[in-house]
C-alpha cells in the first residue's frame, strides 16, 4: 500500500525541500521506491537540491495538462535509481496545477510507488491548496523561532479545515547548545505548544549548506548530525520505533578551539 | 597547515564553488527562458548537421549555454571520432 505526504510549513525558508529531498533519498536508499513531487511551480529548487537540475525535460504541467504521460517527465536519480523527481515548471504560475488533476495522478502512481511525497510551497493560497489535496498524511516543518512555530500553527488549523487529520511535525535546525542554555524553544516546548505528533528533530548542521551546494542530499553523509536525525525519521515513517537522538555536548576539542579562536 | 595537506592530497573540489558553478548554468537556462526540451531538440539537430561531415561520438557530446562577460554563448563539446572524405 502506497503512502502519499505532503511537506508543508507555512513560513518560507524552514527546510520543506531540503526535508522533502532527505525523506525521499533516504526512503530510496531502503529499497523503497519513491518519488517526489515538486510543487512549487515558478519556483522550483527540489531538483537543485538533488543534483538533477540539467536532466529535465517534461514537469508536472506537461504532465497535468496531459501532453505527456507522467513517466516519461520522472527524472531518475543518479545514484539511487528507485528515487524520482517530477519537477514542476519554472516559468508557469501556482494556478497552472488543476488540484483534481493532481489527485488523479498521485492516484495513478499508486499503483509504480511506495511512497509520494509532495514539496508543497510557502504560504496558505491556491499553491499550498493544490499540494495538500491529494496527501495521506502532512508533515509540518518548523524551526524553534516564534514565527516559524505561529505560522506552523497556522498550518495545522487549515489542514484540520481540508480534513486533513493525520499531522506529524519535525523541528528543523535546532542548536542544542542554545537550548541547553535555555535560550531556543526546545522540540518539547514546541510540542507542548502545537500538540501534534513529533516524529523528528533536526539539528543545524553545516553539512547541510555543503551537501546542497553539491547537489546530495545530507542524508548520505554518514557524518552528518542532520544525516543522522533524518534517517532516524525515514525508520519512524517506515513504522520503526527509533528513541529521539541526544546531541553531543561540546567535546574538551571544540572548547580548546574557541579558546584559540580557530 | 592540514589545508594544504588536504589539497597536496587532491582533496575534493570547496563544495561553495560547487555551487556557485551550478547556479551559472541554472541561472543562465532560468534567464534566458530556454527550456530543456528545446535544448535536446536543438542537440539532436546540431547532431544531424554534424554527422554528414564527420563521425562523432554522441554520448560524450555536451552542449549548454554559457556566460561569456556580457553575453549568452552557446557551447559545444563534441567529440570527433572520424572525418568523413569525399563522397
Amino acid at each position: 500500500m502506497s503512502e502519499i505526504f505532503v511537506i508543508t510549513s507555512g513560513k518560507g525558508g524552514v527546510g520543506k525541500t531540503t526535508t522533502t529531498a532527505n525523506l525521499g533519498m533516504g526512503l530510496a536508499m531502503r529499497g523503497k521506491r519513491v518519488v517526489l513531487i515538486d510543487t512549487d511551480t515558478g519556483l522550483r529548487n527540489l531538483d537543485l537540491l538533488l543534483g538533477l537540475e540539467n536532466r529535465i525535460m517534461y514537469d508536472l504541467i506537461d504532465v497535468t495538462e496531459g501532453r505527456v504521460p507522467y513517466k516519461k517527465a520522472l527524472v531518475r536519480h543518479k545514484k539511487v535509481d528507485s528515487l524520482f523527481l517530477l519537477p514542476t515548471s519554472q516559468v508557469k504560475d501556482k494556478t497552472a496545477v488543476d488540484p483534481e488533476a493532481l489527485v488523479k495522478l498521485c492516484n495513478e502512481m499508486r499503483e509504480e510507488f511506495d511512497y509520494i511525497l509532495i514539496d508543497c510551497p510557502a504560504g496558505i493560497e491556491q499553491g499550498f491548496k493544490t499540494a495538500i489535496a491529494a496527501a495521506d498524511v502532512a508533515i509540518v516543518v518548523t524551526m524553534p523561532e516564534i514565527s516559524a512555530v505561529r505560522d506552523a500553527d497556522k498550518i495545522i488549523g487549515e489542514l484540520g479545515r481540508a480534513e486533513k487529520d493525520t499531522i506529524k511535525l519535525i523541528v528543523n535546525r535546532i542548536r542544542p547548545q542554545m537550548v541547553e542554555n535555555g535560550d531556543m524553544l526546545g522540540m518539547d516546548d514546541i510540542n507542548d505548544i502545537l500538540s501534534i505528533d513529533c516524529i523528528g528533530q533536526v539539528p543545524d548542521d553545516e553539512k547541510v549548506v555543503t551537501s546542497t551546494n553539491r547537489g546530495e542530499p545530507c542524508i548520505t553523509m554518514s557524518d552528518s548530525l542532520a544525516g543522522q536525525a533524518y534517517r532516524n525519521i525515514v525508520g519512524r515513517l517506515m513504522g520503526e520505533n527509533i528513541p529521539f537522538m541526544t546531541f553531543p555536548k561540546p567535546g574538551f576539542f571544540e572548547k580548546l578551539k574557541h579558546v584559540f579562536g580557530h | 597547515m592540514l589545508d594544504a595537506l588536504m589539497k597536496i592530497f587532491g582533496k575534493k573540489e570547496k563544495s561553495g564553488d560547487i555551487a556557485k558553478n551550478r547556479l551559472k548554468v541554472v541561472l543562465i537556462h532560468d534567464r534566458a527562458n530556454v527550456s530543456p526540451e528545446v535544448m535536446e531538440h536543438l542537440k539532436t539537430d546540431i547532431i544531424q548537421v554534424i554527422s554528414k561531415y564527420m563521425e562523432i561520438n554522441q554520448n560524450d557530446m555536451e552542449i549548454s549555454l554559457a556566460d561569456d562577460d556580457d553575453s549568452v554563448a552557446l557551447v559545444a563539446n563534441i567529440p570527433v571520432a572520424r572525418m568523413k572524405h569525399g563522397k
